[in-house]
């Protein structure tokens, strides 16, 4: 660097200050478009409850995300594995347990993680008609996976292979399959209206648990892997 | 209120608008992109309830809720780009290293 310290602070203190004077600005702007808002509107609320009746969940969150918005759904699912997909080509090293992790943390898990798959499987159930659902449902089973591993189990070593794949694609493949069934039965993508709504609902949450929780601790693990490798590696820079 | 909510979730959306611009350090930037992604959750959370005794429109809902998944999708990624970056290039930082001079 040619650049003194002292050369560079003056430019620096300008820049921080306009950008400030930027963001600031953003901050007028988008508070000013919120101030101006109409007040009185309750958005698609009156039409989502319009359609409530026939859409096979009484939770109106959950019939925006499985039945009016199911498209939605079944991309974002897509986007998990796609993003766990570019983890699985990035990821390096390899999955060492805890050694030592403690007896608190072991009681902890052994007491935590039996009422945490009652929970998932309470919040996916509940999911119909309150607050809850698949989301929730695969986050706190991702939550368990997690704390297993932290207490040292080996449980998710030995889901690997194929039977992990199956798992991570299941909630797409659901997706899709009845998605082209509902193409096949002469109606548009996904439309699943009628008689047999509620059931497929439930199909497509419980697959979709699955898969989220799935995929969400799979992502952790590859952290966990990749921060290992890491730590050796300094460790080995450190004394040659 | 729903209006504070909606200003306040604005404001995390530009705090944190500033800190990415000025991160260095690839962790700080993800820290703040996710920031500002709860601003704009908390934006959207917010205005579904605009009016007072009405049902709150439950679209913006069901987009947060796929947001986050998303959003915490893409922190994984980001993480493990960095420590790619961090094996690769021996560094924490995506500054140019100081050339050294001729």
């Amino acid at each position: 660097m040619t650049m003194s310290r002292a050369d560079r602070k003056m430019p620096a203190r300008l820049a921080h200050a306009l950008l400030t004077l930027a963001v600031t600005s953003v901050f007028a702007g988008l508070a000013f478009a919120m101030l101006s808002l109409p007040e009185e509107t309750s958005g698609l609320a009156e039409a989502v409850g319009d359609e409530l009746a026939g859409a096979g969940a009484r939770n109106p969150v959950t019939a925006v995300l499985l039945n009016f918005r199911g498209y939605d759904t079944l991309l974002e699912i897509a986007v998990l594995l796609l993003a766990l997909m570019a983890i699985w080509t990035m990821r390096r090293g390899e999955l060492r347990l805890q050694r030592d992790p403690g007896e608190i943390l072991v009681f902890l898990a052994s007491v935590q993680v039996p009422v945490m798959i009652v929970v998932a499987g309470y919040m996916l159930w509940a999911g119909g008609d309150a607050p809850g659902g698949a989301f929730q449902a695969g986050a706190i089973l991702a939550a368990a996976g997690v704390l297993l591993v932290l207490a040292g189990s080996d449980w998710p070593q030995r889901l690997s292979g194929w039977p992990l794949r199956a798992g991570l694609v299941l909630g797409l493949t659901v997706f899709i399959a009845v998605g082209v069934a509902s193409v096949l039965g002469g109606r548009a993508f996904l439309d699943y209206s009628g008689e047999f709504v509620a059931p497929t609902i439930l199909i497509l949450e419980v697959s979709a648990t699955v898969s989220i929780g799935l995929v969400l601790l799979d992502m952790f693990l590859s952290v966990l892997r990749g921060r290992a490798s890491n730590t050796e590696t300094a460790a080995s820079m450190e004394d040659p | 209120m729903p209006l504070l909510y909606s200003l306040a979730g604005i404001a995390l959306f530009c705090i944190a608008l500033r800190a990415v611009i000025l991160a260095t350090a690839p962790l700080r930037a993800i820290l703040a992109v996710n920031v500002m992604s709860s601003g704009v959750f908390l934006v959207l959370v917010a205005l579904a309830r605009r009016t007072p005794g009405l049902m709150p429109d439950p679209v913006p809902h069901a987009m947060v809720i796929t947001g986050i998944v998303v959003a915490v999708s893409a922190t994984a990624m980001a993480i493990v780009l960095t420590q790619r970056l961090r094996a690769a290039a021996g560094t924490n930082t995506t500054e140019d290293a100081p050339r050294a001079d001729p």
